[in-house]
């Protein structure tokens, strides 16, 4: 699966799939990469595509206490402008379960669906 | 010096249509995210994030004019799919529109199923070009008339009126899936359909919609235990019984309904060795497919992983017979790529009608085709630019290191906010949809 790219290869070539000899004394591309990635957190498992990633991306949109909870982060992130923080590592940012929700706090229902901006 | 190959030596690409918003702020629902011809390729549909369909339909061509293909106008819009919240498990469920694909066209009617991450629905798409008139009771405006003014009797007649499509839902096939739909595939014999989600697949009738048999289910007794999810699934073009699914790990299994009801067991496996000496921590992360294709004849099948597109013969498991590089530069930008989540983005790829010719997105709004017979690639952008109506698309070129030409963009200057996922060839025609975030590109070869 891996490809070596020195800096010189032409680009935009079509590759057949033959597999490149490895070169012992040049570090592949990806293992530099690694490299930086383990030196900025250190504390990161070996297994990335292991079992923790796929239940973060199984589990995704999962994260309220009860609709109440999921109502008060709603109008939180609604009043606060954050991107949408959902990613298949960092599990989403939303924050939940510091607020009692009253009918006041709640946000308003979602206005009329507005037509497709491709249909204009 | 490359030609703008894609479908021979001599194709150009020229710009055609563009649909959608001009300006930079992209409201979150406006995000393309499926675009699917129909099987005659007159019909061109998009799903959005905000749970619409919008349906464009290829004019006629004109008599005038005819070397020009007729354009795509908005045909139907509707809303699809609405947010909902799945309080039992304190679950939101998201009005995403994943997947599209068409039926074949059996009658006047064209019919479309559509999915979000949980309800997959079938959709009808009728018209309306004549109404009844000359009712007895009821005035043309509705109106009831009274029965004691009626002295004579007349047949109702249909009159001709303004053409209206009208898009209802037939069925609606809900609660099949715990895990997140990624992909539906009408099946040949036009009876069934499957739904695939991370960890499992399921197969329906299109009729009945308080059913469906699980086919395939890789979740293991202890979750703890799981190293792979389903990514992609397809029926087989025309063997009814074949379907195959490829999987995060690099993985494609081919499987024959045949053999048992449940096809856990595979009837084959697709998988490229790797040698071990170069694995790292984003051996696996980019090896995950996000998307399986037949071609058309069904002798092949093509995978996307993060850097390559892999054609694979049906007939040997243990490589692919072609691989492409799309952007293989990217190869010593991973780490960023991992911070910034775009490692985990989702491309698309497509066939064209003759299988002779892949096509598959980039950043940057660039997308790539590679030519199988010519051995030649290209790489293209869909910009506002170069969006003269019929002006010809310059290859574009990304330069990896050494001194950058004139022209060349250099590694670190794409945007990788610019993402083109999803893109569609019509099935016979040199015609292509491309999609930006919020933007439909239409584009054709130069005639």
């Amino acid at each position: 699966m891996s490809e070596e790219i020195e800096g010189t290869k032409t680009t935009e070539e079509t590759v057949v799939n033959d597999q490149n000899e490895m070169d012992d004394k040049v570090t592949s591309p990806e293992k530099v990469e690694e490299a930086k990635l383990k030196a900025r957190y250190p504390n990161l498992g070996h297994k990335p595509g292991g079992s923790d990633l796929l239940r973060k991306r199984l589990t995704k949109g999962q994260k309220y206490f009860d609709s109440g909870d999921y109502n008060m982060a709603k109008a939180k992130v609604k009043n606060k402008q954050l991107p949408a923080a959902a990613s298949e590592k960092s599990g989403g940012g939303e924050i939940t379960g510091d607020h009692i929700p009253t009918p006041q706090d709640l946000p308003q229902r979602k206005p009329s669906l507005v037509a497709s901006k491709l249909a204009g | 010096v490359l030609g703008a190959g894609g479908g021979g030596n001599d194709v150009q690409w020229c710009f055609s249509q563009v649909k959608g918003a001009i300006d930079d702020d992209v409201a979150e629902a406006d995000i393309i995210s499926t675009v699917e011809f129909n099987h005659s390729g007159e019909l061109l549909a998009t799903g959005d994030k905000g749970g619409r369909v919008v349906i464009f339909q290829q004019e006629l061509e004109s008599k005038n004019q005819p070397q020009c293909r007729g354009e795509y106008n908005v045909y139907s819009t509707f809303q699809s799919h609405e947010p909902e919240f799945d309080y039992l498990k304190s679950l939101e469920i998201e009005e995403k529109i994943n997947k599209i694909r068409w039926l074949p066209q059996k009658n006047a009617a064209q019919f479309l199923l559509s999915t979000n991450d949980k309800t997959i629905k079938l959709w009808k798409i009728s018209e309306r070009d004549k109404r009844p008139e000359g009712y007895n009771l009821k005035e043309e405006d509705g109106r009831y008339r009274d029965p004691t003014t009626v002295t004579t009797l007349r047949v109702p007649v249909f009159q001709p009126m303004d053409l209206m499509v009208e898009a209802s839902p037939r069925r609606v096939f809900a609660n099949a899936h715990t895990y997140h739909i990624n992909s539906i595939s009408v099946n040949s014999d036009c009876e069934t359909y499957l739904s695939a989600d991370d960890l499992r697949i399921n197969l329906w009738n299109l009729e009945i919609t308080d059913r469906s048999f699980n086919i395939v289910d890789i979740k293991p007794v202890n979750m703890e235990e799981l190293t792979e999810v389903i990514t992609a699934a397809e029926f087989h073009p025309n063997q009814c019984n074949t379907f195959v699914y490829s999987s995060s790990k690099g993985t494609i299994r081919l499987c024959d309904m045949r053999a048992s009801a449940l096809c856990d067991q595979h009837s084959k496996l697709f998988e490229e060795p790797e040698d071990p000496s170069n694995r790292s921590f984003f051996s696996e992360i980019i090896s995950s497919i996000s998307d399986v294709k037949f071609s058309h004849s069904g002798r092949y099948m093509m995978t996307r992983d993060y850097l390559s597109v892999k054609i694979w013969d049906l007939n040997m498991e243990s490589r692919p017979v072609e691989t492409y590089q799309v952007h293989e530069y990217l190869r010593s930008k991973l780490c960023s790529l991992y911070e910034n989540d775009c490692i985990f983005d989702k491309f698309e790829c497509c066939w064209n009608g003759n299988d002779s010719v892949v096509m598959t997105g980039s950043y940057n709004n660039f997308f790539r085709m590679f030519d199988r017979g010519y051995r030649q690639d290209v790489t293209l952008e869909a910009s506002r630019e170069s969006s003269k109506p019929r002006s010809v698309l310059k290859p574009r070129k990304v330069c990896t290191g050494g001194k950058r030409k004139k022209d060349e963009i250099s590694v670190d200057s794409l945007d990788f906010n610019k993402k083109i996922l999803h893109t569609a060839w019509h099935p016979q025609d040199n015609i292509i949809a491309v999609a930006t975030t919020n933007n439909l590109y239409i584009f054709q070869d130069k005639l």
